[in-house]
């Protein structure tokens, strides 16, 4: 709750910043000023701290564990995964998701193994954020969250519901809860650092370019891959 | 026995002209099935090649980009249309560009595609490639060849080539990676840098990068 009420902080902040915004901003990213002052301090925190430690872990642990832990909380998000599903009228995809979750958690030994995959039951990409641009709510600004990075005022408040339920939140102890949200996110980080690595390679402002990608990568979430085509440019100037 | 001497001049000719469709058939008719013409057969004959070619190289397992760019210059350059992929990424801008600077703009962003394209393929060629049958109507010019990669604990990631078709063959002229696109998402990045400082600025902010990528890739060695 107290991470929520953070993300929600920062948001308003955004917004107040987002009021002392020149003219010659993109339109999909009124509060740059204020979001390029995040990013930075979100490289900063990544340089010193996420990007070593994740590049430890996949260095010290074989894929064999790793993929373990990825298919652990893997199995758990298709939970949500399904509900989302089925909140978008998607009822065959929310029942795989489910059934997922059911294989996984008994035969799959807690969801270490993704046996559900082997079987045929495809693994699907869905979250809050999704689900309301399915409903057809706009992207909103453009929003750089502390630690989380690249979102819009819509999916922030997608995520805002994302951790306030997450189940991850209920394991107890404290110190069990707090393990497991630190190893889910160092694991995350480690599958994204090839990914990091290109990126960094590939942008000439790093800023923009993962802006862009995050928000074309948005879309084709939302149409499941299969967006409708463009009407307007990438960039309406 | 005039099956099998079908042209002998005693035939006559509507029986000629059958054998001849029906040996046509023959011959085009499986061909047709495997077209090597085909824009996904394509897709699927150069990663597949490409893929085994990076498995088996001892040097580039060993962790050498200058003989996967190599590779690269070799087996895939050729059916990409880099003049198309600047074009679009460089937008309305391109029109103002002189022919010197197009050429030159489009020679750098090439170097720095390749670069991105090698970390890519590095990065990810263990995983399993999923090659999506082509939904196009024979007749169609311009396609999207999709291929998904497979990985496990996640959401396979869709790799959609957009072809066009060309008097020298099926060429890429754009690739979308999990929904992104990349010319498109060079798009916001290269009207920036020609507002602020013109076409020569882009071109002069590209050598740059590829120097930088260049210098970075030496001291790796080292």
């Amino acid at each position: 709750m107290s991470r929520l009420a953070r993300a929600l902080a920062v948001l308003a902040l955004a917004a107040a910043a987002g009021c002392a915004t020149n003219g010659d901003t993109d339109p999909r990213d009124p509060w740059e000023p204020a979001n390029r002052a995040i990013y930075r301090f979100n490289e900063g925190f990544d340089d010193a701290l996420l990007r070593p430690v994740a590049t430890a872990y996949r260095d010290t642990l074989p894929e064999e564990v790793r993929g373990r832990v990825r298919n652990f909380f893997s199995n758990i998000a298709d939970l949500f995964i399904g509900l989302n599903n089925m909140l978008q009228g998607k009822f065959e995809d929310g029942v795989t998701d489910w059934a997922r979750f059911a294989f996984n958690s008994t035969f799959g030994l807690l969801g270490l193994h993704d046996i559900a995959s082997d079987g045929g039951l495809e693994k699907h990409n869905e979250d809050f954020g999704q689900t309301f641009g399915r409903w057809g709510v706009g992207d909103g600004p453009y929003v750089v969250l502390p630690i989380l990075g690249s979102s819009t005022l819509r999916d922030a408040v997608g995520t805002g519901i994302e951790i306030w339920t997450d189940p991850i939140g209920d394991f107890r102890p404290i110190e069990v809860r707090n393990s497991a949200v630190v190893l889910r996110g160092v694991n995350t980080r480690a599958d994204l650092l090839d990914a990091s690595r290109i990126l960094e390679e590939a942008a000439l402002d790093k800023y923009v370019f993962q802006r862009d990608a995050y928000l074309q990568r948005r879309r084709s979430l939302i149409y499941d891959g299969h967006p409708p085509r463009d009407s307007g440019d990438a960039n309406p100037r | 026995m005039t099956v099998i001497h079908p042209v002998t001049p005693a035939m006559p000719i509507p029986a000629r002209r059958f054998l001849c469709l029906l040996g046509l058939l023959l011959v085009l008719g499986p061909a047709r099935a495997q077209d090597a013409g085909a824009p996904d057969v394509l897709v699927k004959n150069v990663t597949l090649e490409v893929v085994d070619l990076i498995t088996k190289d001892k040097e580039i397992q060993s962790g050498s980009r200058a003989k996967l760019i190599q590779l690269i210059d070799a087996k895939v350059l050729p059916h990409f249309d880099f003049a198309s992929m600047t074009a679009l990424a460089t937008g309305q801008n391109w029109n103002k560009a002189t022919p010197e600077q197009k050429k030159r703009l489009t020679e750098e962003f090439k170097t720095l595609l390749v670069r991105t394209y090698a970390s890519a393929l590095s990065a990810y060629s263990t995983q399993k490639f999923d090659f999506r049958p082509l939904r196009a109507k024979p007749t169609d010019t311009d396609v999207t060849v999709n291929v998904r990669v497979l990985q496990p604990g996640a959401q396979p990631v869709a790799i959609d080539y957009s072809m066009e078709k060309t008097a020298a063959g099926w060429k890429v002229y754009d690739v979308m990676v999990g929904g992104v696109s990349l010319v498109a998402n060079y798009r916001t990045e290269f009207t920036n840098i020609v507002r602020e400082s013109g076409i020569d600025g882009l071109i002069k902010n590209l050598q740059s990068k590829n120097h930088s990528l260049d210098s970075a890739a030496g001291a790796a060695k080292k």
